[in-house]
């Protein structure tokens, strides 16, 4: 293919009279970023469905006014639905996360650092890991029965296999000359543990922690429609009964929050943990 | 030159390092170590020189305890407290330099001693920089500072200077010099560099398919020079024991 060549004159500056006989191609890459740009699909998405609504194309009960969502969100503040129903959410996927990140973190240290290990552990895992932890729920309810525990350990299942994988993998990666250095020293267990293993891995366990996040997030929405008499899940499956796609609408807000809040919190605490590294994130 | 006695070692009277017969090999074909002998007096600088796959890391490692998957035979004894610096500074990234020079160390005073020994290598101040943020020089300024801080009977060093740019190499033989002359551990320094050896050590010895080819005593006194005619005849020597031609080397100069 022939390349537009262009007789370009410069542009601008004291040098107008200047011709330019270079060939100047065309740009292939997108080009330096549009400052802002980031917003504006979503401020027009937002601006569409206002006019939508505004001019009576959108019908309300197919989806309510952006204005009606945010007064029915001031309403479902203040009479203490929304703060009551996020706390039990986000105490439940807090469980999950906390139980799963720790069972996870356990079972890729022993796997990690021990061969007999290795030899129980992964394998079990990588099975767990074919099977989706939202497919093992009929299982669990038949355990558990509906209530807290059963949604506590779907979100905790859900959790634990990223952190493991890894975790696991930031450990096996770790340079093997750190592990000499470590017995030239005289390391224990423990110290070698504490020094070299867990910030060897720590990168990895990160990159496991922000994927946890999601899918504690996903597990919470799955396990709090079926048969859940409280939070934001309750509250969404509920307006959806009587109609009121206001309250759905701010439930999803909710969740999309919740995962932006806990995916910045996790990658504020990468930066901050990671200090040490001089990478092309960093530099 | 061994007369500054370890008090630690008051028990056994005997050399620093005892090795006998020592056999090492990685495969059946062939040994890398073929029943060596060696001693190392107690405050003794021995440097160790030989061709690539002579053996010299293997007797390093030997030494350090670091040789558990090879199979082998033969006697090595080595004092209680034995340090290692290695090729590449081997600071762990993730540990501020302070943190790694007192790896695994217990006590009190464990930090005001690394700090000490950062001052005495040239790195005070630095104690709280990131081991990226330091220069290769100085990375291993301070896995010597982490080696000394242990206070060694027998100070390990396998080509510590090998990555150093000319300039810097000739600041940490200085370095090295200094050191030992404060604390008088046994040093066994593996090297390529002939001229090296020379300039530091009170006695080489080059490695030969596995055994100690020669053991030869430099005695040129304290201030060394290459431009000296017995340093030029001892490496002609050594060279000449590594199977370097010597017109090439004159052809040189």
């Amino acid at each position: 293919m022939a390349t537009t060549a262009v007789e370009a004159p410069i542009v601008g500056a004291a040098s107008e009279k200047v011709t330019d006989k270079r060939v100047v191609r065309r740009r292939l890459g997108p080009g330096p970023r549009i400052p802002g740009t980031l917003w504006i699909g979503p401020v027009l998405l937002l601006g569409l469905w206002s006019l939508a609504s505004a001019t009576g194309v959108l019908d309300p009960r197919t989806l309510s006014e952006p204005w009606v969502v945010v007064e029915t969100a001031q309403r479902l503040i203040a009479d203490g639905r929304l703060p009551e129903a996020l706390a039990t959410s986000a105490y439940r996927a807090a469980l999950g996360l906390v139980i799963g990140v720790g069972v996870g973190l356990a079972l890729a240290l022993v796997s990690g650092l021990s061969r007999v290990g290795e030899a129980l552990i992964d394998g079990p895992v990588q099975v767990k890991r074919a099977i989706p932890s939202l497919a093992l729920m009929p299982l669990l309810i038949l355990w558990l029965g509906i209530g807290e525990p059963m949604k506590v350990i779907t979100i905790a299942l859900g959790v634990l296999i990223p952190i493991y994988i890894h975790t696991h993998n930031g450990l096996r990666g770790i340079d093997s000359r750190y592990a000499e250095l470590a017995e030239t020293v005289s390391l224990g267990r423990g110290a070698f543990v504490r020094h070299v293993v867990l910030p060897g891995a720590a990168p990895g366990f990160l990159l496991g922690l922000r994927f946890a996040v999601l899918n504690a997030l996903l597990a919470l929405v799955v396990v709090e429609q079926v048969n859940a008499t409280s939070g934001i899940g309750h509250m969404i499956t509920l307006a959806s009964s009587y109609g009121q796609t206001e309250i759905i609408v701010v439930g999803l807000v909710v969740y999309a929050l919740l995962g932006l809040v806990a995916d910045g919190i996790v990658r504020f605490t990468e930066g901050k943990a990671l200090a040490w590294r001089r990478t092309l994130e960093s530099h | 030159m061994a007369t500054h006695a370890g008090e630690s070692l008051t028990a056994s009277e005997g050399p620093a390092v005892r090795v006998e017969g020592l056999r090492r090999s990685f495969s059946e074909a062939g040994g890398v170590l073929n029943g060596l002998d060696l001693t190392i007096e107690r405050g003794e600088f021995v440097a160790l020189i030989g061709r690539s796959g002579s053996g010299k890391s293997t007797l390093l490692r030997a030494l350090a305890g670091l040789d558990r998957s090879v199979s082998g035979s033969g006697v090595v004894e080595v004092p209680e407290r034995v340090s290692v610096v290695f090729q590449d500074s081997r600071l762990l990234p993730w540990r501020r330099v302070l943190d790694n020079v007192v790896l695994g160390l217990s006590g009190a005073d464990a930090r005001a001693r690394g700090l000490e020994a950062l001052a005495e290598v040239g790195l005070g101040g630095r104690d709280q920089a990131w081991p990226h943020q330091l220069s290769g020089g100085e990375q291993q300024r301070a896995a010597l500072a982490r080696s000394l801080v242990r206070d060694p009977q027998l100070l390990l060093a396998d080509e510590p200077f090998g990555a150093l740019d000319a300039l810097t190499r000739i600041k940490m033989h200085k370095l090295l010099e200094n050191l030992y002359a404060a604390h008088h551990p046994a040093i066994l320094l593996v090297t390529h560099d002939v001229d090296e050896a020379i300039t530091l050590a009170d006695r080489v010895i080059v490695l030969v398919d596995g055994v100690v080819g020669s053991d030869i005593r430099i005695d040129l006194g304290a201030t060394r020079s290459p431009g000296d005619p017995r340093f030029a005849s001892l490496r002609a020597q050594m060279l000449a024991e590594l199977g370097v031609v010597e017109s090439v080397e004159e052809e040189v100069a």
